[in-house]
């Protein structure tokens, strides 16, 4: 069964007088419990990519399915319901309620989801634990550092076990020993949960750790390699 | 707490500078609308108290076009055997028979123009205040006793003292030639002054034999209590009219038409001036909230990107508004109840008031009564205009596009 399923995207920006291709006939297939890696230098697309996958925003042409659904041609309110039951996103940084507790963070998504309060607070306890974040529960964000804050989104993002994670440069805010902690985290994710992971990065570091590695390059793919994962 | 409503609470104090400003607003407004709503509403009350129970009473029966030319002969036959039979049918005493004439009342050193009124002594103080005011003497007793009661200032006057006789000349029913010797029994300072220059009350049998009323008077007025039951009263006393006779019952609106003109002219411009003020906090509110909004721009786009539509995150802006505007009801109700209840105890006079005072008989200090309507009709518009204003912000949350918003800083 495939989790993310691409087929021929385009989407081009106009800037001033250039027209940009940010995805250029892309079409990809990516399998449940997948692990991927999409690398490009800067403006290479990654964004749009991850962007059209998870529904935020819509290409110009060409089909995406998820879990084998089409979505490309969904409505608002039907894509805002996609992101929140079956997709856990992760974004570079600033991310968190800052007027909420990490657990409140966390619960957030969930009461929105309808979790009853007793499940949330126990979930949530549980996923911030496993982060690496006992004891944290109760900091807003501006009082932890932007390692444990990335962990928060992260906890946050996989806390009602979404089949499918998409972080757009994880770890481009963290020291690179706190970034090896997040995708230690995001590894045992998706061995024990099944969860598919797709990571945009330009952190080599980061695509070292992924099952299959995508690249691209002003907008289409110029790679797709599967790796040992390190 | 729920988690929503503590997101929202929290948000409200991130600016709390802001919000106080903005609460403060509204706390501002309420607690002056609580007092000015209460001030106004209570003076209303005792306009119409005032002047009713004073004398004209909420209904009375009389003579068709008595009302507007007062002729002696526009009379209501039978009167005292109708207002008899009358509170016996309504089970109550605060009905009673009047006759009125005008006459040439004369000391043995002065002369003057009045109104006599021939009443019913022993129902007259169910439906006027003026036997209960009498400063030096006695109310009238039997009905048919020479006896007079006058105003202070007409005894004044007169240079006249309890005791002292008076002449009354005037005319009776049919034209002829009417006249009376009465003694002073009793003495009344109402404090309108109207009254005690120029009204004097005699008991209604003298009145008849002296005006040749043979058993007529000229109106049955009704005390109903309050302005509340009125039209019912009204409409039940119309169908208890004796038949065979054209009679007409009148409420006090008709019997005093300046009353109800000079509430509702009050009321207007001081209903204006509270939709300004209203307007002004809602603006306050709109500028407070659509900044509010447009600040959190990039925090939205996150949250809307974790899949809550617009519509959820409006209703946070709708939560967040309504929060604040508790916030200035509940505590302009209570600053607005707690003043108004202190000037309640302590009295309350201002500039120009004496005017209003003198024309419906109000005391020249007021005591402005607290009831739980005048404690939340204007704190409740305020909250629902706040609410209002609040929409704008939150439907222009439907504009944000997740990606772009998640751009902005
Ligand atoms: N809203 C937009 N308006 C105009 N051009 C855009 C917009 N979004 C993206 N682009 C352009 O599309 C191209 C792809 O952008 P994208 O953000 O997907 O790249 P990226 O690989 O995520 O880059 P980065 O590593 O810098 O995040 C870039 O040239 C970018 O300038
Ligand atoms: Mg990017």
């Amino acid at each position: 069964m495939t989790a993310v399923r691409c087929v021929d995207l385009c989407k081009t920006y106009r800037q001033g007088e250039e027209d940009i291709k940010a995805l250029d006939h892309v079409s990809i297939d990516i399998a449940e419990g997948g692990f991927v890696c999409l690398s490009a230098p800067s403006g290479g697309g990654k964004t749009t990519l991850l962007n059209a996958i998870g529904g935020l925003d819509k290409p110009d042409s060409g089909e995406i399915y998820i879990a084998g659904r089409r979505i490309d041609n969904l409505s608002k309110g039907e894509l805002a319901e996609l992101r929140l039951r079956q997709i856990g996103f992760v974004f570079q940084a600033f991310n968190l309620i800052p007027v909420l507790t990490a657990r409140e963070n966390v619960e957030f998504v969930m009461q929105v989801q309808g979790v009853p309060a007793g499940e949330r607070q126990k979930l949530a306890g549980e996923i911030l634990d496993e982060v690496g974040l006992a004891g944290l529960d109760d900091r807003r964000p501006a009082d932890m550092s932007g390692g444990q804050q990335q962990r928060v989104a992260v906890a946050r993002a996989i806390v009602s076990r979404p089949e499918l994670v998409l972080a757009d440069e994880p770890t481009a805010n963290l020291d690179s020993k706190t970034a090896d902690g997040l995708m230690e985290l995001f590894r045992e994710l998706n061995e024990h949960h099944h969860t598919t992971f797709v990571i945009a990065t330009h952190d080599k570091r980061v695509m070292s750790y992924a099952k299959r590695l995508i690249r691209m390059l002003d907008g289409r793919i110029v790679d797709d390699i599967v790796q040992d994962a390190a | 707490m729920n988690l929503v409503f503590r997101l929202a609470w929290r948000n409200l104090w991130r600016h709390p500078r802001r919000t106080w400003l903005t609460t403060g607003a509204m706390v501002f407004s309420n607690t002056l609308l609580v007092f000015m709503i209460a001030l106004q509403f209570g003076m209303y009350d005792l306009m119409i108290d005032n002047t009713l129970q004073a004398f004209t009473g909420h209904l009375q029966i009389q003579a068709p076009g008595y009302k507007d030319d007062q002729k002696m002969r526009q009379t209501v036959a039978d009167i005292v055997p109708l207002a008899e039979s009358l509170r016996a049918e309504l089970t109550t005493a605060s009905i009673a028979a009047r006759g009125t004439a005008f006459a040439l009342v004369s000391s043995e050193e002065r002369s003057y123009g009045i109104a006599v009124f021939g009443v019913e002594p022993e129902f007259e103080s169910n439906v006027s205040t003026i036997p209960g005011l009498i400063s030096k003497g006695r109310f009238l007793g039997a009905s048919d006793a020479a006896e007079i009661i006058i105003g202070a200032a007409l005894a004044r006057n007169l240079r006249v003292d309890l005791g002292d006789e008076l002449t009354l000349l005037g005319s009776g029913r049919d034209g002829s030639f009417a006249a009376a010797v009465v003694n002073i029994v009793g003495i009344f300072d109402s404090g309108v002054a109207d009254f005690d220059r120029s009204m004097t009350e005699i008991p209604l049998g003298l009145f008849q034999d002296v005006f040749y009323m043979n058993g007529s008077g000229h109106h049955v007025v009704f005390d109903a209590g309050g302005i509340d039951g009125v039209a019912e009263l009204q409409s039940r006393v119309g169908s208890l009219l004796p038949p065979g006779q054209d009679l007409v019952v009148h409420d006090w609106d008709a019997l005093q038409p300046g009353l109800k003109q000079a509430i509702k002219a009050d009321m207007s411009s001081a209903f204006f001036m509270y939709g300004i003020l209203v307007i002004l906090v809602a603006f306050s509110v709109l500028n407070t909230q659509l900044m509010s909004v447009l600040e959190r721009t990039h925090e939205f786009g996150i949250v809307m990107s974790l899949g809550l539509t617009p519509g959820r995150l409006g209703r946070l802006v709708l939560l967040e508004t309504a929060i604040m505007g508790a916030l200035g009801l509940i505590l302009g109700a209570i600053l607005g109840g707690v003043i108004t209840f202190w000037l309640g105890i302590r009295g309350f006079a201002y500039p120009g008031m004496e005017e209003l005072a003198a024309k419906f008989n109000l005391p020249a200090r007021f005591f402005p009564q607290v009831s739980a309507m005048t404690l939340l009709i204007g704190p409740a518009v305020v909250f629902l205009f706040t609410l209002l204003a609040a929409v704008y912000p939150a439907l222009r949350l439907h504009r944000l596009h997740p990606v772009e918003a998640m751009r902005a800083v």
